[in-house]
């Protein structure tokens, strides 16, 4: 009687083991981070893309009004997709986009700029992706949202779409 | 003589403890940059890997080890950044007690287990 019941609970336990690791095989194994939503934006100083001179964050963010901080770069395939939908957003008078180069020569940013569009209100140069480590971000393109209080309410990594851009309406509105 | 022997002593001891300093900071870099994982080449740490998340990672902790900033305070900084799972040790926490407890609760059940055993015999 008693073998039997050791018997059962080792089936039990093996059953269940098969069940956990069998879930486990169809969990992706890529990990996203969650980005920290609803943080201050980081204080830095950066090199600004036109004039090369340097601003701090508060000089940057100084109007009550929603920003977007977009990363790219002119190497990035993704960030030729979304570009457009940039454009759309830049003609909102609500919001202002500040573009974060990351990691780029400087003459193929420009020569980007010129033929997609300039969307940006002020692009900041990211040599080294320090700045772009600060927001928090991991790759290129990434798009942060950031509130009238300075908080970034929203982030998206990876290329921005139609429904991203509805999104970024909404919570502007 | 006697006063440039003297000059000599103290200008090699600030040689030598800039040195010990520059070595220790490179030891505490190489362990953190060890227990920090890469986003980008997943399953390598940030110390092996050779994307530009980890150049930048290298970078920032870099500045922030000259800065003088504690090694635990470095990792609070990535946690609040990407979460705890960026740090390859996992702190102390409510989602994370179980994974810390379990071993120690399992030990000790284990053990109550041969001492009876063994007092029983």
């Amino acid at each position: 009687m008693k073998n039997r019941f050791n018997l059962f609970v080792i089936i039990v336990f093996l059953f269940f083991c098969f069940i956990i690791f069998y879930k486990g095989l169809n969990n992706s194994n890529t990990y996203s981070p969650k980005i920290s939503e609803n943080i201050y934006i980081p204080t830095f100083v950066a090199k600004d893309f036109n004039s090369n001179t340097y601003f701090n964050s508060e000089k940057i963010f100084e109007e009550p009004i929603f920003y977007i901080v977009n990363i790219w770069a002119s190497w990035c395939v993704p960030c030729r997709t979304e570009h457009p939908l940039l454009m759309e957003l830049s003609k909102n008078q609500s919001i202002k986009l500040i573009g974060l180069n990351y990691r780029d020569n400087l003459s193929n940013a420009k020569n980007f700029i010129n033929t997609f569009g300039n969307p940006y209100h002020q692009i900041l140069i990211d040599k080294n992706g320090i700045l772009s480590v600060e927001f928090g971000a991991y790759g290129v393109p990434e798009t942060f949202i950031i509130n009238k209080n300075k908080k970034i309410i929203k982030s998206f990594s990876g290329p921005i779409n139609q429904k991203i851009v509805e999104e970024i309406k909404l919570i502007i509105e | 003589m006697k006063i440039l022997k003297i000059f000599i002593i103290v200008f090699l001891s600030i040689g030598f403890s800039q040195l010990k300093s520059d070595e220790k900071n490179s030891e505490l870099k190489t362990k953190i940059l060890k227990n920090i994982r890469c986003l980008i080449c997943q399953g390598q740490s940030v110390y092996d890997s050779e994307s530009d998340f980890a150049s930048s990672i290298k970078l920032i902790v870099d500045k922030k080890i000259n800065e003088g900033l504690q090694e635990e305070t470095i990792y609070d900084f990535l946690r609040e950044k990407y979460g705890d799972w960026i740090v390859y040790e996992p702190g102390f926490n409510k989602n994370t007690y179980i994974l810390w407890l379990l071993p120690l609760l399992l030990f000790l059940f284990g053990g109550a287990i041969m001492y009876k055993k063994i007092k029983k015999n």
